[in-house]
């Protein structure tokens, strides 16, 4: 673990401060990464808006009648084996997972600041204590012990699942933001600062923050993606989403009966490609802002 | 370089110590215990009351972790109510099989990301550069399930090349050459699902490592002395980059446990990460505590055998 904290430090020397201009710049000199932006630009709002218009408690209505619907039968995209749309579920389960993405990657860039900060500034047995937590953390079996957390917890519900996704997740940032932290508060303003009788809060807070803020940023898109596969892949498994919540895991869930799976494709792939686009789309505007933080990388 | 290794693992004795005792409180938190599934409307309650007497269920709990945790130093896991088999056989049999996945996968993995890195970084910016970052930016952002479900609907499903479940077909015997054909067939779709998605870290390494030294003194000189520029390549470049890889060898296998579950799941394979979610679902709890102190044993180990490997590697970090 050592080892990789010192990566970043090298990394970190390199480095000029980064404004939002930089970061313009670079998305604009990146043709894929222009294209991604406009391709999520126009998948959030289609979502979003479908999704208001849309009327929840008719999609999961079960028809019998219109089980395993081919596209076209009555349905843009067919039906489940319940007769539901899938195109309806499609767009309900994309917002779903969207919102639950972006509640875990606030929530954990929340917590990962905050320590990451203050054991980044104030060092010694406080830094001490919580990097042998995070380093605990770290190696556990995540995925193994969310799921048993899912299985165990009475009155599960979705904000239970952000809560328990948020519990593992914040130690990346931590360990990312501490390290910058560690070089930041070394450098000349920040002394400066310090002797002019400056307070901790607003040091940390007012000076420090604002210089890392463009590896906040480019981290929490990266994490972003992650937590959106993350929380698919747990609902594709049964522990994500409770049952009657709409998520993009479960269209794909459908696929583990064989039938579906090898039939069926209109339940599952449209859901597979959309979670495929979106990754795609997520880390490609997150890689090109990752260069626009690293000056090293930089198109120009 | 022992004091660092001995440092690891004093560092790794509390690590698992407090995982067992998470384990431990789980366990005990998850809804029912052992003698819930015994339950029939012929039994007798008060029959179950005095199993659950006599295995100590009504004991405080440090007596009952102790208790659990001796066991567990003699090998002792318990049985699995599901399968009516002692913990132990039971995982041993289905780690054989995560073994053997696992294998193959990180083989396949290295003889897919190694050429591909090399390559790419010493034809960087030529076509086939872009063609491997391309699919490094893929493979970094697909989700190990919606690939494992397209490869299998694709090439077993589509085309019929591979088998769609199971780890062997029923009826073969052991140890027969067929067996063992069998056994590989059965394991090569799900093995280069694992590795088509590890492939990233190993390329990108590579590929930065070969672009750097391109233009390292040790290099320079070499070809100042008239070595082939082929050689430079195969002998003086491969030979510094690769080792480090060597090192990211222990997070290799950690990466490979958590996607195993995934991969398991959506082939059927029998291995250890099926195991689990079947475990759950059957709440076959003695299982699932032993599986989860295995993995987290096991990704403790990983990380360890990397930061073995990487100071024995590398010098400059021996040092410290």
């Amino acid at each position: 673990m050592k080892n990789k904290n010192k990566k970043d430090n090298n990394i970190q020397m390199s480095e000029k401060p980064t404004g939002f201009s930089v970061i313009v710049r670079e998305i604009k000199k990146d043709k894929l990464a222009m294209i991604s932006l406009g391709i999520l630009a126009i998948l959030f709002i289609t979502v979003f808006v479908s999704a208001a218009l849309l009327d929840k408690e008719k999609i999961m209505e079960v028809s019998l009648l219109d089980k395993y619907a081919a596209p076209g039968e009555g349905f843009w995209l067919g039906a489940d084996a319940g007769g539901r749309s899938i195109l309806g579920q499609l767009v309900i389960g994309a917002r779903n997972s969207i919102v639950v993405g972006f509640a875990v990657t606030f929530f954990t860039s929340m917590i990962g600041i905050v320590v990451g900060l203050i054991t980044g500034y104030y060092g010694g047995t406080i830094d001490n204590i919580i990097m042998r937590i995070v380093d605990f953390i770290t190696v556990l079996p995540t995925l193994m012990l969310i799921i048993v957390f899912v299985t165990i917890v009475p009155k599960y519900n979705l904000y239970t699942f952000i809560f328990i996704m948020s519990i593992f997740y914040w130690t990346g940032i931590t360990r990312l933001i501490r390290s910058k932290v560690l070089t930041e508060s070394r450098r000349e303003y920040v002394l400066a600062s310090k002797t002019m009788g400056t307070s901790d809060f607003k040091i940390l807070f007012r000076e420090i923050l604002p210089n890392i803020s463009s590896i906040i940023i480019v981290n929490s898109t990266l994490n972003l993606a992650g937590n959106i596969g993350i929380e698919t892949g747990l609902t594709f498994l049964g522990f994500g989403f409770p049952p009657s919540t709409p998520s993009l895991g479960t269209l794909v869930g459908y696929a583990t009966d064989p039938e579906v799976l090898s039939s069926k494709l209109w339940i599952w792939l449209p859901a597979s490609l959309l979670i495929l686009i979106m990754m795609l789309s997520i880390n490609y505007v997150g890689q090109a802002l990752k260069r626009a933080a690293d000056a090293r990388q930089r198109l120009g | 370089m022992w004091k660092t290794v001995l440092r690891r693992v004093l560092i790794m004795l509390p690590q698992l110590f407090i995982l067992s005792i998470i384990i431990f409180i789980l366990a005990k938190l998850m809804p029912g215990d052992p003698f819930t599934g015994l339950i029939t409307p012929q039994t007798d309650p008060a029959a179950i009351e005095e199993l659950r007497r006599k295995a100590g269920l009504y004991d405080p709990w440090h007596i009952q972790y102790i208790r659990w945790m001796k066991n567990a130093f003699q090998g002792n896991f318990g049985m699995s109510y599901a399968y009516k088999i002692p913990v132990k056989t039971l995982i041993g049999q289905r780690a054989n099989n995560t073994f053997i996945l696992s294998l193959v996968s990180v083989i396949l993995m290295y003889s897919i990301a190694v050429p591909l890195g090399v390559l790419a970084g010493r034809y960087q910016n030529s076509a086939l550069d872009r063609v491997v970052t391309f699919y490094n930016y893929v493979s970094y952002a697909v989700p190990t399930y919606v690939l494992s479900l397209i490869m299998l609907w694709f090439f077993g499903y589509t085309l019929g090349w591979f088998p769609k479940t199971g780890s062997v077909t029923i009826g073969l015997d052991p140890g027969t050459f067929k067996y063992f054909i069998d056994k590989i067939h059965h394991i090569i779709l799900p093995a280069m699902t694992y590795a088509l998605l590890a492939t990233t870290g190993t390329i990108q390494y590579l590929r930065n490592e070969v672009i750097d030294a391109k233009s390292l003194d040790y290099v320079k000189t070499a070809r100042s002395k008239g070595v082939p520029e082929k050689k430079v390549y195969s002998k003086h470049i491969f030979r510094n980059s690769i080792l480090p890889i060597a090192a990211f060898f222990g997070y290799t296998i950690t990466g490979l446990l958590g996607g195993s579950i995934f991969i398991e799941q959506i082939y059927s394979y029998p291995g250890m990460g099926n195991l689990f979610i079947s475990s759950i679902s059957t709440r076959d709890y003695s299982v699932v505590t032993s599986l989860i102190l295995l993995y987290g044993f096991l990704t403790l180990l990983g990380s360890l055998l990397s930061d073995i490997i990487l100071s024995i590697v590398d010098p400059r970090i021996r040092i410290e």
